[in-house]
């Protein structure tokens, strides 16, 4: 059986940053365990620019803004090893992993940090009718094909869901050779940022066509056609509004799932909402000394924002090996934090007014477009941040900045609330 | 010439296939898709049925009961997973109950054994998610749940290794009757043999009524089903029926051997022999349905859906023997539901009557024993740890949600009958058929696929034919 | 006098711009509701430029191809001029981050730089 202080379950931008502040706040002893043959994860697949703004003040493709943490990670000299599964966690923090060469083994861990990304929600999930051709692909699977191997997988394409990686697709495949004839989106806004629609969908004259679905996929071996329709309020298809579009390929773009099979059978309480952890002010789960961050905590829009979040994840695993369980050094309760009006989720869920940062930022998304709004928090009732926003939307992150100062001396707080007034 | 050809390589062909292949005989299977288990082998409830449920008396009901109890020791021998789970009927609606009395007594005439009806609280004991509606439960012990891949493929590579000949992409399109022998006519030429077994599912009918004045007439009858995550595995244990009446048929809620949970089927007669699409009210009615049943079903659990077609005779019944006015052509037609359930018997009924007609004399050497592919999650953790450092392949997870190594990959690509597509290293390994459906495996299936068939990307499939996952290189065009 | 639609990509609001054009110059500048509007649509009626990324072949790599992009933004229509003279080119392994790969592509002043290591 190997030990470490911490295990880290993924070696993407998560697991990365986590790894290097940990090592910076005292910890030698680290693994970073990778299933992918490289470290960076999903950065590697995504070679557009627009990464690193916040984190390095410029514009970066994936495969650059990972290798910078990649570096830090090998100067730090921080332990990590490639091709390696992660089958098992116990409670104990027992990982079993398996690899060639190591075959199947065991590691003990005092902290562990989960950093396992998300998956694409797939064809079967969404319940599309129609055969099962090929020629269906979930837009990051696509993104990899042409990115990575240098494949085309389809000609004529069709894209539903807006989503960012699904606009980014449109305008590789456009570059690339094919034709992508129309993006349908379910919903009356699209889930991807406003650049990427201007700069992957209007200059090359694709079409975004909001409130619409697919409703038939066509083709017995490859797929021949698509039928698209456009739906009403309750996002069903309504009828006589069918266009047919002849195509051999249709890509997905319709969401991402936290992949949080092994944090489940570890024990870890789970948001219905984020299907993420729930996690205190440290990033730590309902399992002592175990720790999540970055898009299996809930799904990012930025990376420097899971670069951020993985650092705060890494300096408290640290702290955690350093002094042992946080509860038992400090007094008071932790204070739940409450998502109301369009606020769907918080991360963390509860905060502790001793152990929280000095300013400590409270990410959020909303469930619907806002305009002329205001992000108000309240402690117990009273109203202590109301900020006016022009305009909120699902498809970007928001944050509110709590001040430990005003939790510590606020009398008998047992609540905080987070809303769109 | 070939003593016997069948057509189709499902899971009655392939039975057939397999008990034909202990005798002295030349044999060979047409199959027109890229594999074996393509049709409706492929997509259906993949139910173990106690046998309950056909008419008394009837062929059906007999090679039901028979294939039940050959199946566990038949899974052992041949290494396919089959569970007996117990099948419950749940009756909704008191005025109802004497349909689930005469259920039982049908039964027990069948032969089916320790049938019992059970009250609501026991009912309640054994499937705490049932539907508070249910008044009372008709309780199969010996209904089950099998793999319908791993059944089909496993008399498919038996028969082989036993010198069975498989031929794809091989369509039948007429017959030649000759003195005493027969010409399949095909799309690969013409293959000249003594007796024909038509084991040609939804087709079955057109290739009977080519040689015979005694028209078949079968009716592709469509089930959409879907198929929901691990996650929630134990939602029930048992396979959940609705008790068919005046409501509806309703539909069934089971585990699979592979711990997900399948809903399904609905029933549309199309005209479509292909028509395995599935469609909009189809998934909604499957979720109203279920729903009755078995109470909150998490359809948000769903990872994917399909169809599969069911062959419906006119008159319910099983097909099987030779054309009357057709010496030597076999039908093997008809086989809906419970035809995965009997497929043993029917292997083994076929054989019988081709031993009769051709005074066939039995191999010496005969292997009867099949090993399927080794799955190290079955292993316990020593056994699992010696196995990656002998074969260090089996340490490469290359579907992490079924978590499918590549040593398995590699086994189901080189073995007899091998998988030479995707959907064909799924069936075999489930690499794919977890919750991202292949999203991330793929590219590395396809990488072993191509590497392990000689062949580059982009001639690798998801099923054979134009089934082709890329269309070229990038800036190529 | 031209009227060109716009949306303004400055926040997720996405405001829809009217910019009268004279001459190659904005004149008029409608529907924005900050300053940034204003700015986007200067620029982008005068001299819309953009960074492309995409990949270019490799031999005796890891990898079939690298990713690449142009070091400094280019003009918009030049996009596809940059494409097809990436299109016939193949490097040899290995390729590092930065390496360039085609200096001053399409006469853009740019340089096709490497985002990637393949070794």
């Amino acid at each position: 059986m190997l030990n470490y202080d911490i295990v880290i379950v993924g070696g993407g931008p998560a697991g990365l940053a986590a790894a290097v502040s940990a090592k910076e706040n005292g910890v030698d002893s680290i693994l970073v365990l990778e299933r992918d043959q490289e470290l960076g994860g999903i950065l590697n697949q995504c070679i557009h620019n627009g990464f690193g703004l916040h984190t390095f003040k410029e514009e970066l493709t994936g495969p650059e803004y990972a290798a910078r943490y990649i570096e830090q990670l090998e100067e730090a000299k921080i332990e990590y090893k490639l091709n390696t599964m992660v089958i098992d966690i116990t409670e104990d923090k027992t990982v079993t992993a398996m690899n060639r060469a190591d075959g199947l083994f065991e590691i003990q861990a005092k902290a562990i940090i989960l950093a396992m990304g998300c998956r694409e929600r797939s064809r079967g999930a969404l319940n599309i009718p129609g055969y099962r051709p090929a020629g269906i692909y979930s837009a990051g699977t696509a993104q990899r094909l042409v990115n990575m191997e240098g494949c085309l997988p389809g000609r004529e394409v069709v894209i539903l869901g807006s989503g960012d990686i699904g606009l980014i697709m449109a305008r590789r495949m456009t570059l690339e050779g094919a034709k992508v004839q129309v993006v349908a989106e379910l919903l009356p806004y699209s889930g991807g940022l406003k650049r990427n629609i201007v700069q992957c969908l209007d200059d090359f004259g694709i079409p975004l066509k909001l409130s619409h679905t697919v409703v038939d996929i066509e083709g017995k071996e490859r797929v021949s056609g698509v039928t698209i329709a456009k739906v009403d309020q309750n996002r069903k298809p309504i009828p006589g509004t069918d266009k047919h579009y002849t195509c051999d390929t249709l890509l997905l773009s319709c969401g991402l799932i936290p992949e949080n099979e092994l944090s489940t059978s570890l024990g870890v309480e789970i948001s219905p909402v984020t299907a993420g952890p729930l996690v205190n002010e440290s990033l730590e789960t309902n399992v002592e000394g175990v720790f999540a961050c970055g898009n299996v905590l809930h799904v990012h829009d930025l990376v420097d924002f899971v670069s951020q979040e993985a650092k705060a994840a890494g300096k408290h695993a640290a702290a955690y090996v350093r002094g042992g369980a946080r509860h038992l050094l400090f007094d008071g309760e932790d204070i739940p934090i409450v998502a109301e009006g369009g606020v769907r989720y918080t991360v963390p869920k509860t905060i502790h007014p001793q152990r929280m940062e000095e300013n400590h930022t409270v990410r959020f998304r909303v469930g619907d477009v806002y305009q002329n709004c205001y992000v108000s928090v309240y402690l117990n009732q009273e109203r202590v941040i109301h900020r006016k926003r022009q305009v909120i939307v699902p498809g970007e992150m928001e944050e509110v900045v709590l001040k430990q100062e005003e939790l510590k001396t606020f009398p008998n707080l047992s609540q905080i609330t987070v809303k769109i007034e | 010439m070939y003593d016997v050809v069948i057509i189709g390589a499902g899971v009655s062909g392939c039975a057939c296939a397999r008990e034909l292949s202990r005798y002295q005989l030349n044999i060979c299977v047409l199959e027109k898709e890229e594999d074996v288990c393509c049709g409706t082998s492929k997509a259906n409830s993949a139910i173990v049925h106690a046998g309950f449920d056909a008419k008394s008396g009837s062929l059906m009901a007999k090679l039901n009961v028979e294939g039940n109890q050959m199946m566990e020791e038949l899974s052992r021998e041949l290494d396919f997973p089959f569970q007996r789970n117990g099948s419950l009927v749940v009756c909704l609606h008191k005025e109802e109950l004497p349909n689930l009395e005469e259920l039982y007594e049908r039964g027990i005439q069948n032969g089916v054994k320790d049938l019992r009806i059970i009250g609501r609280e026991e009912l309640i004991e054994m499937e705490p998610n049932i539907s508070q509606q249910a008044v009372a439960a008709l309780y199969a012990p010996t209904g089950g749940i099998v793999c319908p891949f791993g059944m089909n493929l496993a008399f498919a590579e038996n028969a082989a290794v036993n010198g069975v000949e498989f031929y794809f992409y091989t369509e039948v399109v007429g017959f030649e009757k000759q003195e005493s022998t027969w010409l399949v006519k095909t799309s690969q030429g013409d293959f000249a043999t003594k007796y024909i077994i038509n084991a040609a599912g939804v087709y079955a009918d057109q290739f009977h009524n080519m040689v015979s004045s005694k028209k078949l007439h079968i009716t592709p009858r469509r089930g959409e089903y879907c198929l929901l995550d691990h996650a929630v595995a134990e939602y029930v244990k048992h396979t959940i029926f609705q008790l068919p009446g005046k409501y509806g048929k309703g539909v069934l809620v089971t585990p699979t051997v592979h711990g997900n949970i399948l809903v399904g089927p609905t029933a549309d007669d199309i005209e479509n022999r292909e028509g395995t699409n599935t469609t909009q009210e189809g998934l909604e009615e499957l979720t109203a349905r279920a729903r009755q049943t078995v109470k909150d079903l998490p359809m948000r659990q769903v990872i994917t859906s399909f169809a599969g077609l069911r062959a419906h005779e006119d008159g319910h019944e099983f097909q099987i023997g030779e054309a009357e006015d057709a010496k030597g052509f076999i039908d093997c037609a008809g086989i809906e539901s419970p035809g995965l359930t009997a497929a043993p018997a029917i292997g083994k009924m076929v054989a019988q009557m081709i031993k009769e007609l051709s005074n066939a004399k039995e191999k010496t050497d005969f292997i009867a024993a099949r090993k399927g592919i080794l799955d190290p999650k079955t292993l316990d953790q020593e056994a699992h740890a010696a196995l990656i450092r002998k074969q260090p392949d089996y340490g490469t997870i290359v579907c992490r949600c079924e978590l499918v190594s590549e040593g398995e990959i590699l086994d189901a690509i080189r073995r007899p009958l091998g998988a030479k597509s995707l959907d064909g290293v799924k069936r075999r390994t489930r690499a794919g058929m977890g919750r991202c459906q292949a999203g991330f495996c793929s590219p590395r299936t396809m990488e072993l696929l191509a590497r392990e068939c000689n062949l580059p990307l982009s001639e690798i499939t998801k099923s054979g034919g134009s089934s082709k996952l890329i269309m070229g290189r990038n800036k190529d065009s | 006098m031209e009227t060109r639609e716009l949306t303004c990509i400055g926040c997720p609001m996405g405001c829809q711009l009217k910019v009268q054009i004279d001459q190659g110059q904005a004149t008029e500048i409608a529907g924005n509701t900050c300053k940034r509007g204003e700015v986007y649509a200067k620029k982008e009626v005068t001299n819309p430029t953009r960074i492309v990324t995409s990949t270019v072949a490799v031999e005796g790599g890891s990898s079939a191809v690298v990713s690449v992009k142009t070091n400094r933004d280019i003009p918009k229509d030049k996009i596809f001029e940059i494409i097809q003279e990436i299109k016939e080119i193949k490097v040899q392994a290995p390729v590092h981050i930065g390496d360039t790969i085609v200096s001053n592509v399409a006469g853009t002043g740019a340089d096709i730089v490497a985002t990637k290591e393949v070794k």
